[in-house]
This record gives C-alpha cells, sequence and structure tokens, in this order.
C-alpha cells in the first residue's frame, strides 16, 4: 500500500542545449505529493527533452534535479518512478498479459493487481491477446495500465492521450486524479486541455 | 522486487520471443550450415586440405553467423521502448544487459554447438578433435555475443550501423579466432590443447565480468 508519505522532486537551474539551440535555460520547479506539473509549449519546445532529462535518460547541460532532497542516482528515485514516452515500451508479440508480468518483474508490486489494473484501462479479456492485436488507444491504455501494477509515486507521462479517445481520456484523468488523491504526482506533457478536479496543477510554459 | 526473479523474467521473455519470430534463431544456424556445406564443393576432390582447413573453417563461420545475429540483440528492445523501461528499473542494468545477452546466446549459438559435430564429421575432421571443437565453441561463441553486445549497444541508435558494427567488433573477436581455431587444428594433430583452452576460459571470464558494463553505459548513450 501507498503511505501517504510526502515526497518532493525539485529541478533548479536546469538548461537543455540541442544542436547550438537554447531549448530553456534556468528553469525551476519544486513538486510536492498531491500536484502535477504540465509542460506547455509548441512542438519543437522541449518538451520531451525535459521529460528525459527528469527520467535521467540525459544530463542536463545545467542545473540539477532532486528527488526528497537526494540527487536522483543516490536516491530511491528509480523506485518509485515510472514513465510511459512516445515509445510505449510494450512487446508486439507477446500477450497483454505476458508484457505486464514483465513489467512487473522488473519493478516492484504497486497498488494494484494485473486483473485489477486491466479492468481499470477497460482491458479485461484481453490478458491472452497477441498485443499485435490491439487498436492503437487499446496499446496506450496497456501501456497506462503498468503505472497501477507497478509501486510509485512519480508518474512521468509524455503525451498520454494521444490515440486515446473521449471516453480513454476521462478514463485516465480519473487515474491520475485517483494517483494524486494517495499522494502521487506526475510530470506531463499535453496538447490536450486537461480536466483535473481538486488537484493543484502546476503549468511551465517552455515555449 | 528480487533481482533474480527479474534476471530469469528477462532471459524467458526473450526466449518467448525468439519463438515466436524464428526466423531469428533459423538465419545464423543456416547461414553456418549453408557456408561450411559450400566450401567442399568449391575445394573439389582434396580431402587432406579439407581436413587440415576445417577448425578454420568451422571458427570463421561461427564467428560471421555470430555477427549476423547482433543487431536483434537490441534492434526491437531499442525500436519499442523497452530498453527505456529496463534502464528505468530500480535494478542494475548491469545485471539486466547480461541476462538479454544469455537469451541471446541460448538463441543464436547453442545451436550451432548442437549442429557442429556433424558438419565436422562432414568437412572430414578426425573424432577426437570433436570434443575440442565443442569445447572451443561452447567457450568461444558466449565470448562473441558478449563482446558483440558492446558493439551493437554503441550502434543501436544510428541508422546504418551495420557496417561500423563490424569494424567494430571484429578486431576483438580476432584473440577468440586464433586460440580456437588453434587449438581444433592442435588437437586434430593430437597435440595437448591445455594452454588455448585455459586462455579461452579466461577471455570468457573477463568478458563475463566485464563486457556488461559497456554495454549499459552505451545503451544509456544511444536512446538519447
Amino acid at each position: 500500500m501507498q503511505t501517504k508519505s510526502t515526497h518532493s522532486f525539485e529541478g533548479a537551474g536546469l538548461s537543455c542545449i540541442r544542436d547550438d539551440r537554447v531549448l530553456f535555460e534556468q528553469l525551476a520547479f519544486e513538486l510536492l505529493s498531491g500536484q502535477v506539473l504540465l509542460l506547455e509549449g509548441k512542438n519543437g519546445s522541449g518538451k520531451t527533452s525535459l521529460l528525459r532529462i527528469l527520467c535521467g535518460f540525459r544530463e542536463p547541460d545545467a542545473g540539477a534535479i532532486r528527488w526528497c532532497g537526494d540527487a536522483i542516482k543516490d536516491s530511491s528515485f528509480y523506485a518509485q518512478m515510472a514513465y510511459v514516452g512516445h515509445l510505449d515500451g510494450i512487446k508486439k508479440e507477446l500477450t497483454v498479459l505476458e508484457n505486464l508480468k514483465m513489467s512487473l518483474a522488473l519493478n516492484s508490486p504497486g497498488r494494484y493487481s494485473i486483473d485489477q489494473a486491466l479492468s481499470k484501462v477497460h482491458l479485461s479479456g484481453y490478458d491472452d491477446v497477441l498485443v499485435q492485436a490491439l487498436s492503437a488507444g487499446q496499446k496506450r491504455r496497456l501501456s497506462l495500465a503498468r503505472l497501477l501494477i507497478t509501486e510509485n509515486v512519480l508518474w512521468i507521462l509524455d503525451e498520454p492521450f494521444t490515440s486515446l479517445d473521449r471516453q480513454g481520456i476521462a478514463l485516465i484523468e480519473t487515474l491520475m486524479i485517483e494517483h494524486c488523491a494517495n499522494g502521487g504526482m506526475i510530470v506531463l506533457t499535453s496538447h490536450h486541455d486537461i480536466a483535473l478536479h481538486n488537484v493543484d496543477v502546476l503549468t511551465i510554459n517552455l515555449s | 522486487m528480487s533481482l533474480s526473479r527479474a534476471f530469469f523474467a528477462v532471459i524467458r521473455r526473450d526466449l518467448v520471443l525468439a519463438l515466436r519470430r524464428r526466423s531469428e534463431i533459423a538465419n545464423p544456424l543456416l547461414f553456418f550450415i549453408l557456408v561450411i556445406t559450400l566450401f567442399p564443393l568449391g575445394i573439389g576432390a582434396q580431402p587432406h586440405l579439407l581436413q587440415a582447413i576445417a577448425p578454420g573453417i568451422i571458427w570463421v563461420s561461427a564467428l560471421l553467423a555470430a555477427m549476423l545475429s547482433l543487431d536483434s540483440l537490441f534492434r526491437s528492445d531499442f525500436d519499442d521502448g523497452s530498453i527505456e523501461q529496463i534502464l528505468l528499473s530500480p535494478h542494475p542494468t548491469t545485471v539486466l544487459v547480461l541476462a538479454k545477452i544469455i537469451a541471446h546466446w541460448l538463441v543464436t549459438g547453442l545451436p550451432l554447438l548442437i549442429v557442429a559435430p556433424l558438419l565436422a564429421v562432414f568437412l572430414g575432421m578426425p573424432n577426437h578433435a570433436l570434443g575440442i571443437l565443442l569445447l572451443t565453441l561452447l567457450l568461444g561463441t558466449p565470448v562473441l555475443s558478449l563482446i558483440g553486445a558492446i558493439g551493437v549497444a554503441l550502434t543501436v541508435g544510428l541508422r546504418r550501423g551495420g557496417m561500423i558494427l563490424s569494424l567494430l567488433v571484429l578486431p576483438l573477436y580476432v584473440p577468440v579466432l586464433i586460440f580456437a581455431g588453434n587449438a581444433v587444428q592442435m588437437a586434430s594433430g593430437g597435440l595437448p590443447v591445455d594452454a588455448q583452452i585455459n586462455i579461452l576460459i579466461s577471455i570468457l571470464l573477463m568478458a563475463l565480468v566485464l563486457a556488461p558494463l559497456p554495454v549499459a553505459a552505451a545503451l544509456k548513450m544511444s536512446i538519447n
């Protein structure tokens, strides 16, 4: 069970330079349990680069990222975060169940069992279906189901609403509200207007 | 959350994946068999010549078959983002990549071992050398997978990395080729081969311990 203890995720003086172009500099934020950080900006403004820096895939050209006060490499950051990016990290030759079991083996078990998570994202009954037979929206819901079965506090989501229909978007919003109510925190980019009631949403505009 | 569970889950997943796309196993193996069966046809009726170069033929074919299969090691994981999830796992990346390399060897290296005795007989290699041939393949092919993994991890992010991969990896394969080929040659002549086998064992142990570190680092670099 997730405890209500507070976590903090902060970035200070972050900057990113790609191909001699400054995407952003002196960017700072502080995110506490229950809060959402929404990154806005036009295409190419560095939203995805920032997310990848926050995941630790890329070193920031300046600045530091801290998880509960410690540098992310020296903290429990990787045991407490989950990332869903442009690439969904799902094997199309494996079944829905095999994919989720793999995610579970790589991380610690979280709040929901695989069955519960599948019914939450409206994929129950698809356990033994090969992922290549799923639609784009179903695949996206499957990659988001990974957030529910593994133990995590911080969700880092890159355009989570891509290829989801209106119902799907509402579903993910509900899950996000629930996650925040349980003391979780979310960093996301989105082109859609998101409706998160009773959640403290911080916004950074990169353009 | 146990490391051994994650380790075996990765191996299991890669074996299931290999079973579902069989061409990946079949390709290097077929290449190995084809090259070796073509040699006697090309050389003609000179059984002594064939017998003399048999160790070299088998080892060069094994080496090229291993090179051919390398790209599949990380390619699909890189394309669908599974590598990102592996890197974000709280478990050490080196251990998880080692699991991937072991699975890759089970799929591409082990089948070579199984068909090699048959092909050796086909080339006229003396029976008493078969044991040593198998032993060198058992010790040498995992090294090919381990060293190859470093090259693949470095080039997986490039669009046309195939050429660079060969240039990077081939020179590092040479020691294995020399010692393994030499061991089989000596064994065919009835000479002791302890020294070569010991060197192969030490190369394998070193690769096993040292290769996963640069592989993990290179993968992290490649996903940017």
